[in-house]
């Protein structure tokens, strides 16, 4: 079938809502070519996405690297914070506006190997630091369910991507929440891997003890499949798990009966939209149902968990961006008098203020004399959040709850208050204190907005997130719900 | 503990970013702001827990102390803003 057929066809609806697993078998069956596929993407790109600015550049589609890959012929972005040889990798900076990426990530290297197909870059908070995409050199990115709320962020980009179908699905990288919370803000399913699972090598550094890549994708069956792909030791990563990479698909159809979900007793307290408790209450429900069991677990202190996070990811960030100096990498300011100029303006005008704001109160923490107030108590707190885990984890296989406190928020709601949008945070920074596996499953709406259901799981337990939140997308079909987009004309599944 | 504006010059060099005088003043109370909440790391639990670096508790992964990286020198260099010759080019250091 030619690529006008595909655009033609009122199946376009059903192609671009379809599974990873059904686009493959029409692959292999023929239906269409993957350049076929490649070019039906690339032509919602074209006509839906300047309404939400979730891509910075488009990469020309290349014949899949691999014929018998399990990705062979699928399109998707990269959150433009994976380098991908001689593709532009801004991280979402004038610092690297023009910067081209002279190598692969692992994470390119491996999906290019299971012959995925690159269209592009996402939008994304500079240097994965935000949670709206609302501090991007390139401008902010809407949210598909509605253009006046934010998309979330870090990943917002590809968020927005994904919940406005304009690929199966989305790479992404999780600080503090930075996959789930805009998955859950954009009504898509994402999953933030154990801390160590997927490689970092050719992955932007913000906050490398937290750094985490990972998927955004419409199901957790393609979370799954991707995920997969995506992970596994390598060597270039010092800090890369050496542990065998389950078949995360293999388990997707297994029971839940008898599984014990920890309830977070803190977590639905007055700080939760109640309108968002109903719809996660509503989707733990569904777990019960399900078979699973319940117990209510303890996890308080996200207050300390979140004060801990601000400093620490900060503190490393301070120095992991030292390296954007306006002589090795990007940016450079006009006419530099002499060093020490350079240096500061380059960084002055190449960073935007969320980033130098970070930057400041990193060095201020790390600084002497304030080390051991600030940076090391920060690390204590750090334990005290994952002890609090290890317990929970006594009780119970998952945890679940909220992603955040509310839905999607208006953009510019929160700019005038750093620690304010921080708040949005608290569900999904302890999870990335502790290193350990968060999944955002889409669980239904208010007022328009999507509202995700957030699993956590014990370390290295992604095949068992996958599971549960695969067996409760049997149940509901929040995940396949598409967003009615003005420019869009091939949705015959939309919520009004 | 609250940043004065001599203290937020200071850090600002030690970071190298130069801060417009404009924005000074919204800067050191938004790094306050977030100071404040540090306050909630005075909890006196955490006195004697083990400071956790590491969310796996890893140590350090060693490798043979072998060449595994091709010279990339050219290649690597052309991201950078001027270079020549292999070097990179900066303003005069030494009169």
């Amino acid at each position: 079938m030619s690529t006008s057929d595909t655009q033609h066809r009122g199946g376009d609806a059903a192609l671009i809502n379809a599974s990873i697993a059904r686009l493959r078998d029409g692959l292999v069956a023929g239906e269409y070519t993957s350049a076929d596929l490649a070019a039906a993407f690339a032509q919602r790109i074209e006509t839906i996405d300047p309404s939400l600015n979730s891509l910075v550049s488009r990469v020309e589609p290349v014949e899949p690297a691999s014929s018998t890959g399990r990705l062979v012929g699928i399109p998707y972005v990269h959150k433009d914070i994976f380098c991908a040889k001689g593709t532009r990798t801004t991280c979402g900076s004038r610092m690297l506006a023009d910067w081209v990426a002279p190598y692969d990530s692992t994470v390119h290297e491996r999906l290019s190997r299971s012959g995925a197909v690159l269209l592009g870059k996402s939008n994304m908070d500079e240097f994965a630091m935000g949670s709206s995409n609302e501090n991007s050199y390139f401008g902010a990115v809407a949210n598909p369910w509605d253009v006046s709320a934010v998309p979330g962020g870090s990943s917002g980009g590809s968020a927005a991507a994904v919940g406005a179908r304009l690929v199966p699905f989305a790479t992404g990288t999780d600080t503090g929440g930075s996959i789930r919370q805009p998955a859950a803000f954009c009504g898509v399913t994402g999953i933030k891997p154990t801390y160590g699972r997927v490689s970092r090598y050719g992955m932007i550094a913000y906050a490398s003890s937290f750094d985490q890549g990972g998927v955004i994708a419409k199901s957790a069956e393609d979370c799954a499949l991707v995920l997969g792909e995506m992970a596994g030791f390598d060597e270039r990563d010092s800090t890369s798990a050496d542990r065998p990479v389950p078949d995360y698909v293999a388990g997707l159809d297994e029971s839940i009966r008898g599984l014990r979900v920890g309830i977070p007793k803190q977590w639905f307290s007055d700080a939760l939209d109640p309108a968002v408790g109903d719809a996660v209450s509503a989707a733990i429900d569904e777990l019960r149902a399900a078979g699973a069991e319940t117990v209510e677990v303890d996890l308080p202190d996200a207050d300390i968990a979140l004060a801990a996070y601000y400093l620490l990811a900060p503190a490393e960030a301070s120095s992991n961006l030292s390296r954007f100096d306006g002589v090795r990498f990007g940016y450079r300011c006009e006419d530099p008098k002499d060093l020490q100029d350079l240096y500061e303006r380059t960084r002055s005008e190449g960073f935007g203020s969320e980033v130098k704001r970070r930057i400041l109160v990193g060095t201020y923490a790390l600084s002497a004399g304030y080390y051991d107030a600030f940076y090391r108590r920060a690390q204590k707190a750090r334990r005290l959040v994952t002890d609090h885990f290890q317990r929970a984890f006594e009780q119970c296989d998952v945890i679940a709850g909220p992603v955040t406190p509310t839905p999607a928020f208006d953009r510019g709601a929160h700019s005038a208050d750093p620690a304010k949008m921080y708040l949005e945070d608290i569900f999904t920074i302890p999870v990335n204190l502790a290193g350990l596996p968060g999944m955002s499953v889409p669980a239904g709406f208010v007022e328009g907005r999507p509202v995700g259901l957030q699993l956590i799981g014990r370390h290295f337990d992604e095949a068992r997130l996958v599971n549960v939140a695969h067996q409760y997308q049997q149940r509901v079909d929040w995940h396949e719900r598409m967003p009615s987009l003005a420019a869009d004309s091939a949705n015959d599944n939309r919520e009004g | 503990m609250s940043l004065t504006n001599d203290q937020l010059q200071t850090v600002a060099h030690l970071a190298r970013i130069a801060v417009e005088p404009e924005w000074t003043e919204a800067l050191r109370s938004d790094i306050n702001g977030i100071l404040d909440q540090a306050r909630r790391l005075d909890d006196p639990r955490l006195n004697d827990l083990e400071p956790m670096a590491h969310p796996l508790d890893q140590v350090q992964r060693l490798r043979p102390d072998s060449v595994t990286e091709t010279d990339q020198r050219e290649t690597l260099m052309d991201g950078a803003p001027a270079h020549e010759q292999g070097l990179f080019l900066v303003p005069k250091v030494i009169e």
